[in-house]
């Protein structure tokens, strides 16, 4: 497929794996922030390949990961609503909540359904009119112009059926909490490539420039972060921290702006809790006063659900990149993607589930890619 | 969740007020929103999230970004580093 294939070429990615190895002269401290990005690197077996020439640990990139408790909570009181069809991206069905799923509230009845786009949530509510048609808006910047669109687009038209439960939460602010810890290692950042497409790159210069750490854009095939990778220990090597990009085929530094512009007009930015981080300021959004019909926490009122985390799930420091998903006492024996315990065992970009997935199968190092 | 994966747009027309595209991933095709990229045309490739093309693919940077590694291998060779 023309835009992949060659971007998983072995002979190029062995000659940027040789030129990373020549060039770092010490295992350079790397985060890669995104989970598509975490899901590629783990699967390809990246960090073995580069035989210690960098250590990579895993970001708090993945939305189903980062969603709190309550939220999810929530998610399930309104599902067990008779009457509503809540709408979910497929990888929040299994998202434990305080007591259960949204795959349990399905099980036991409740009308539960799984969109690919949020374009099929409004359809479900144009062919539903005597339903109230519920939207789970979660996501990074990514997402957000999109679930911003279908908001926008049921207001246009009038449809009083339909409304969104929202959680969405931005990379910049998460970045900036990691970056305050004195408990970070973390000497540079490979930055989301999809979150860049919308947002550009422009807020990671102030990141840069403040923290003096390196950020390189990356993308989602192995050739892509290997190049990031090349680029972040160049930088670190000779000694700069600016803002380079390793996606330009894809990514704009003022980034797509008909997005951005959408996304703005429907969301402002909020202050939002997030699993196993706890909440940080202005790092997420909600829904503007002008969109208040369409808030699915005020239409069914659980705004004041809330919900303590289990103690055993050590994902909080999982998603800092202060431990490896290994780490944890119940990895792969009480805690598997058939019995998530914590959040990143769920989605394949979860950190755990990634682990989980590919540790047993990546190939010895100076394998083939 | 968070996956964006590049597709070929074959056709696009209006729905409800909307840009839509047909859109062909190796082998599939599927309907994609078309609204954030009003520069795409047909035969354009673009960056497809959750039913939306949220960026045209610069055909240009990534010939360039490839010639880079091939550059780098060309580099390699004549060190005689290329360990193949
Ligand atoms: S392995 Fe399970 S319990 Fe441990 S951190 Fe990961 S999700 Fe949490």
């Amino acid at each position: 497929m023309k835009y992949v294939d060659e971007y998983r070429d072995p002979a190029p990615a062995r000659r940027l794996i040789e030129e990373i190895r020549r060039t770092a002269t010490r295992p350079w401290v790397l985060m890669e922030i995104c989970g598509g990005q975490t899901h590629t690197l783990v699967k390809y077996g990246i960090e073995e390949l580069l035989d210690g020439a960098v250590e990579l640990v895993h970001g708090p990139g993945c939305p189903v990961c980062v969603t709190p408790l309550e939220i999810v909570d929530k998610a399930i009181a309104i599902a067990a609503i008779p009457q509503t069809i809540f709408v979910s991206y497929g990888d929040m069905l299994r998202v434990p909540g305080s007591h259960s799923d949204l795959f349990r509230v399905k099980a036991g009845g409740g009308d539960v359904r799984i969109a690919y786009s949020p374009m099929d949530a409004l359809r479900l509510a144009r062919e539903n009119p005597r339903r109230r048609v519920v939207f789970f808006a979660v996501g990074f910047e990514t997402t957000a112009p999109a679930n911003a669109m279908a908001a926008w687009q049921a207001k246009r038209e009038g449809l009083r059926n339909f409304s969104m439960l929202v959680s969405h939460v931005l990379v910049p602010p998460a970045i900036r909490l990691l970056l305050d810890s004195n408990l970070s290692r973390v000497e540079g950042f490979i930055a989301p490539g999809h979150v860049c497409t919308v947002m550009g790159y422009e807020e990671y210069e102030e990141l840069a420039a403040r923290y003096l750490v390196p950020f390189v854009v990356g993308g989602f095939e192995p050739l892509d972060l290997l190049e990031a990778i090349r680029m972040l220990v160049r930088q670190l090597e000779e000694g700069r921290a600016q803002v380079e990009n390793a996606y330009a085929r894809s990514v704009t530094r003022g980034g797509n702006l008909a997005a951005r512009q959408r996304m703005m007009e429907v969301f402002e930015v909020a202050d939002r809790n997030w699993r196993g981080i706890g909440p940080i300021a202005q790092s997420g959004f909600r829904l503007r006063a002008e969109y208040a019909e369409f808030d699915a926490e005020k239409v069914f009122g659980v705004e004041a659900i809330s919900a303590p985390e289990p103690p055993e799930c050590i994902s909080a420091l999982v998603l800092q990149g202060l431990k490896k998903p290994v780490d944890c006492p119940v990895f792969g024996t009480r805690c598997t993607p058939a019995t998530p315990m914590g959040a990143p065992m769920v989605s394949s970009e979860g950190a755990c589930a990634a682990y989980y997935q590919y540790r047993r199968h990546i190939a010895p190092a100076g394998a083939q890619v | 969740m968070c996956l964006a994966v590049p597709g070929q747009i074959v056709e696009a027309h209006e729905v409800s007020g909307m840009r839509m595209g047909t859109v062909r991933f190796g082998g599939i095709t599927r309907e994609a929103n078309l609204d954030f990229v009003p520069e795409a045309q047909c035969g354009d490739y673009v960056i497809v999230h959750v039913g939306f093309a949220i960026s045209r693919l610069d055909a240009e940077e990534a010939e360039r970004t490839l010639r880079l590694f091939e550059e780098m291998g060309a580099l390699a060779d004549a060190a005689g580093e290329d360990d193949g």
